[in-house]
């Protein structure tokens, strides 16, 4: 009944059961101990790996360059702390499958030793492309767990003149606090972060979004912000997934992205509020992307709180300095509990893209049996896409993936609300997760196959005219035997000739 | 094909499919126990044969497949479906058609397509209407109010549910077929309906099936229900306005032959069919404007059906009508998708 009185622009969605509060209100701790050694990928951002540049048993500083980007997508990697470069292996990525990437291991030294870091006089001097060139170079990348090269939007926004830049601080996940602390303790930080993003896109105007259960993190903005007319700060309704930058931007500006489109295609460039406090630590202090703050919490952990964390630290430590009990924990995840990554394992480094440690105990993940669907339709009225999560979820149990995608399958994203509310407990986000997988795939099959016929193309027509030419060869070789015969032949009747007239001559003249 | 739950969700909600079917069964115990307490012990029997039944036919089915009947039986939709059957039915109608009422929904409406969620048509409907075809005697043998310690008491009821002591009560007609059969003696509206009394009507103080006399407390638990956010508002608010619309224009045209929009919606199953019915999840559209269309489509052929077919009762057809026109308003009506015009196309750039 409500629903008639709800805003149009606001679609779907869920009141998920948010243990926030176990986090909010404990400040950001940044006493962790320096671990002995630090596991530091080279890739931790959409795009191209980087390429490490260090040798094992060099000596590093903090924040020294430790691999640099490839490519146009693509972000640099630090050094954390000082130390020793111990090895360069391939160890398991922080990821359901644990499969190993590159990985550089340092063994700190524990004097934490910056390298000299260049500090502008006065940021706001700078050029917008020096400004960009920074964030580049500092490696920050989308810290809301998209991971995108920073610098690469930034380009991007400047050379599409966009009008909006929208500061992306839904932080709709349960669980997740990082976002608000950072806003409530670094507000000033974040706004002059803002403010340099605006200025290295040549942008106007700047719009953040908070949900409206963190009020003192918008207290904190909106005083922050006060003397900076181009920056408004709007509270959004607590509705997961509200921080799918798409819906919030439709909510506050009624503006829809094109399915097939970029947020720049309509003059907008969307960023995570952490990633703009990134911004100001690379250009005004000169500091690259070396720690973040994670929320730590769950059920087995027994100081839930946020955490400063260097990146590389392993979870296990992160989690022992918030006094979890490992024998407690049911499920770890990497992220929130709606879209984030169950790990097989807790050793495994804290990257840019995680937000947070999830140490879910027993009674927080329990999951009654999968029952048949009954119709009820709450998954289509909660997806905030506007799918029908029951028949995309039916077509790919029969198999019929063309039928999924028909129904919309690739704009799916994953947000996990229709598995939610779903009341059978049918897992709809796994049929979606594998039948794109297996669209994936076919994609590369085919890809492949088209490749291989490309090249049994390739070969079929060499082959041709490789045998085209050896017969052209062969028909000019016998054409020059011929000819060379029809010569010998002429030379021949010539002489045959020569002779006869030669007879004749001599009968002539015998005569 | 075997999907191994290894990403997120993490975390569900905490609604089951059990809690949606005992909030509607809650939805309609007033409704249940005020026809109780107006028809007494009979419709007690009658009501406990349809629901033992409904659970023994939906057991033997699931047996049959080869399937644990437990979980299935623990999720209340056959206990909803029993319940369903005997609130259609005539109070004191034998235990019989009770139990063949549950077979036909159970066995017919439910388990042949498949079990839950699988059905094509309302299973509580098939069987009201298979029931009016097959036996229009038992059907339509409507038991004045006889309230309980009032009429018979437990000994002499169970000859009525089970034995043959039916037909000594004092019977009459429904308001619906009392406008029939007065029609076809020539009278006029007033005529037939000289002791029609709409707020009795609306309390549920008069004949019916015995969970659906009182429009009063079928609304309530809609209502309840609503709140509760188990059904949605579209498909019953678009049932009851397009019945108020048509019956108040036919009304208007002439009120000698047609009954106003307070009687009917007061009238029969309506308010049991736009809470209960129309609003089942199994057989009724899965977005928003397809529930109005189907609930539109509802009042429409139930209006048709009263005014000019042969059953005053008849309104389940009207359900089972718009029931098989579902998978087409499915295919056709569907949510516009986030950056996409309606037909699937990506939206313009200038649009957005
Ligand atoms: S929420 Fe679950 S049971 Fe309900 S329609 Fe969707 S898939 Fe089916
Ligand atoms: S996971 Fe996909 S289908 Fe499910 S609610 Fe989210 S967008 Fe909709």
């Amino acid at each position: 009944m409500l629903s008639l009185f709800e805003n149009p622009r606001l679609r779907g969605g869920i009141h998920a059961e948010e243990h926030k509060v176990e986090t909010s209100g404990v400040p950001i701790a940044q006493g962790m101990p320096l671990p002995k050694r630090l596991y530091i990928p080279v890739q931790q951002h959409v795009g191209k790996p980087a390429e490490p540049l260090v040798k094992v048993g060099e000596k590093v500083l903090k924040g020294q360059l430790l691999a640099y980007s490839q490519g146009t997508i693509s972000a640099p990697v630090h050094a954390p702390s000082s130390g020793l470069i111990a090895d360069v292996l391939d160890y398991p990525a922080p990821h359901p499958s644990a499969l190993p990437i590159r990985t550089i291991v340092i063994e700190t030294d524990g004097l934490d030793e910056w390298v000299p870091l260049q500090i502008p006089v006065d940021p706001f001097e700078l050029q917008p492309e020096e400004i960009c060139m920074r964030v580049g170079a500092a490696g920050v990348v989308g810290l809301g767990g998209a991971v995108f090269p920073s610098a690469v939007k930034l380009d991007l926004g400047r050379k599409n003149q966009i009008h909006t830049l929208l500061i992306n601080a839904g932080e709709c996940e349960p669980y997740l606090t990082c976002d608000d602390r950072l806003m409530q303790e670094r507000a000033a930080d974040i706004v002059t972060g803002i403010r340099l993003m605006l200025r290295g896109m040549n942008a106007p105007a700047a719009i953040i979004g908070i949900e409206d259960n963190k009020q003192e993190a918008y207290d904190a903005m909106t005083v922050a912000c006060a003397a900076y007319p181009e920056i408004t700060v709007r509270q959004v309704p607590t509705r997961y997934p509200m921080g799918w930058d798409r819906q919030m931007l439709r909510y506050l500006t009624g503006w829809e992205i094109p399915a097939d489109g970029r947020a720049t295609d309509i003059g907008v460039v969307i960023h995570n509020v952490a990633t703009a406090y990134a911004v100001f630590k690379a250009v005004c202090l000169a500091q690259p992307l070396i720690s973040r703050v994670v929320t730590v919490s769950g059920g087995a952990v027994g100081k839930p709180q946020n955490v400063e964390v260097l990146i590389g630290s392993l979870m296990t430590e992160v989690l022992a300095y918030c006094d979890t009990d490992k024998a407690a924990i049911s499920r770890l995840i990497m992220g929130g509990p709606m879209m984030g990554d169950a790990l097989p394992r807790a050793d495994v480094p804290v990257v840019k893209a995680c937000n947070g440690i999830l140490a879910l105990a027993a009674e927080e993940i329990e999951t009654p049996d999968v029952k048949p669907c009954i119709r009820c339709s709450t998954c289509v009225g909660a997806c905030p896409v506007g799918l029908l999560p029951l028949e995309m979820a039916s077509r790919i149990k029969a198999n019929q993936l063309d039928a999924a995608v028909d129904l919309g399958l690739k704009d799916c994203i994953n947000c996990g609300t229709c598995s939610y509310v779903c009341p059978s407990n049918i897992p709809l986000v796994h049929y979606f997760k594998y039948a794109s997988g297996e669209l994936y795939k076919r994609q590369q099959m085919e890809h492949k196959s088209e490749q291989t016929k490309r090249l049994v193309d390739d070969r079929n027509q060499r082959m041709e005219r490789i045998r085209l030419q050896q017969e052209e060869e062969a028909r000019k070789a016998a054409e020059a035997r011929a000819e060379r015969q029809r010569q010998q032949e002429a030379a021949k009747a010539a002489a045959a000739a020569a002779k006869a007239t030669e007879a004749t001559k001599v009968t002539e003249e015998s005569l | 094909m075997s999907i191994k739950p290894v990403s997120g969700p993490h975390v569900i909600a905490v609604r089951r499919v059990d809690e949606i079917m005992g909030l509607v069964i809650i939805a309609l115990v007033p409704a249940t126990a005020w026809g109780l307490l107006l028809f007494g012990f009979p419709a007690l029997y009658l009501c406990s044969a349809t629901i033992g039944s409904a659970l023994l036919f939906e057991a033997m089915c699931l047996k049959m497949k080869g399937v644990e009947a437990a979980p299935f039986l623990r999720d209340r939709s056959a206990i909803l479906t029993g319940l369903l059957v005997a609130m259609t039915l005539p109070p004191w109608a034998p235990w019989w058609i009770g139990v063949a009422g549950s077979a036909i929904a159970i066995v017919l409406g439910k388990q042949v397509y498949g079990g839950l969620g699988q059905n094509l048509f309302n299973p509580a409907m098939l069987a009201r209407v298979a029931l009016l075809i097959s036996f229009p005697i038992e059907m339509t043998t409507w038991v004045n109010v006889n309230p309980l310690f009032f009429g018979p008491g437990p000994i002499d009821s169970l000859a009525i549910t089970f034995g043959n002591a039916g037909a000594d009560a004092v019977t009459g007609a429904t308001t619906l077929g009392a406008v029939k059969t007065g029609f076809s003696n020539h009278l006029t509206l007033p005529g037939s309906l000289s002791d029609y009394n709409g707020f009795l009507s609306f309390i549920g103080w008069e004949r019916g099936s015995f969970g659906e006399t009182s429009s009063l407390l079928v609304l309530g638990g809609g209502l309840w229900l609503l709140y509760k956010r188990v059904i949605q508002w579209h498909g019953p608010v678009a049932l009851l306005a397009s019945i108020a619309l048509l019956s108040t224009v036919f009304h208007w045209i002439d009120s000698s032959h047609y009954l106003g929009p307070w009687a009917h919606l007061n009238s029969g199953a309506i308010m049991l069919l736009a809470f209960f019915i129309a609003t089942d999840y199994v057989t009724s559209p899965n977005t928003p404007a397809g529930q109005m269309l189907f609930g539109a489509g509802c009042g429409i052929l139930i209006f048709i059906i009263r005014t000019w077919g042969g059953y005053p009762e008849g309104s389940g057809f009207a359900i089972l009508l718009m029931n098989a026109t579902t998978p087409l308003i499915d295919h056709y009506v569907r949510p516009r998708i986030y950056g996409r015009y309606r037909n699937g196309r990506p939206i313009d750039i200038s649009q957005s």
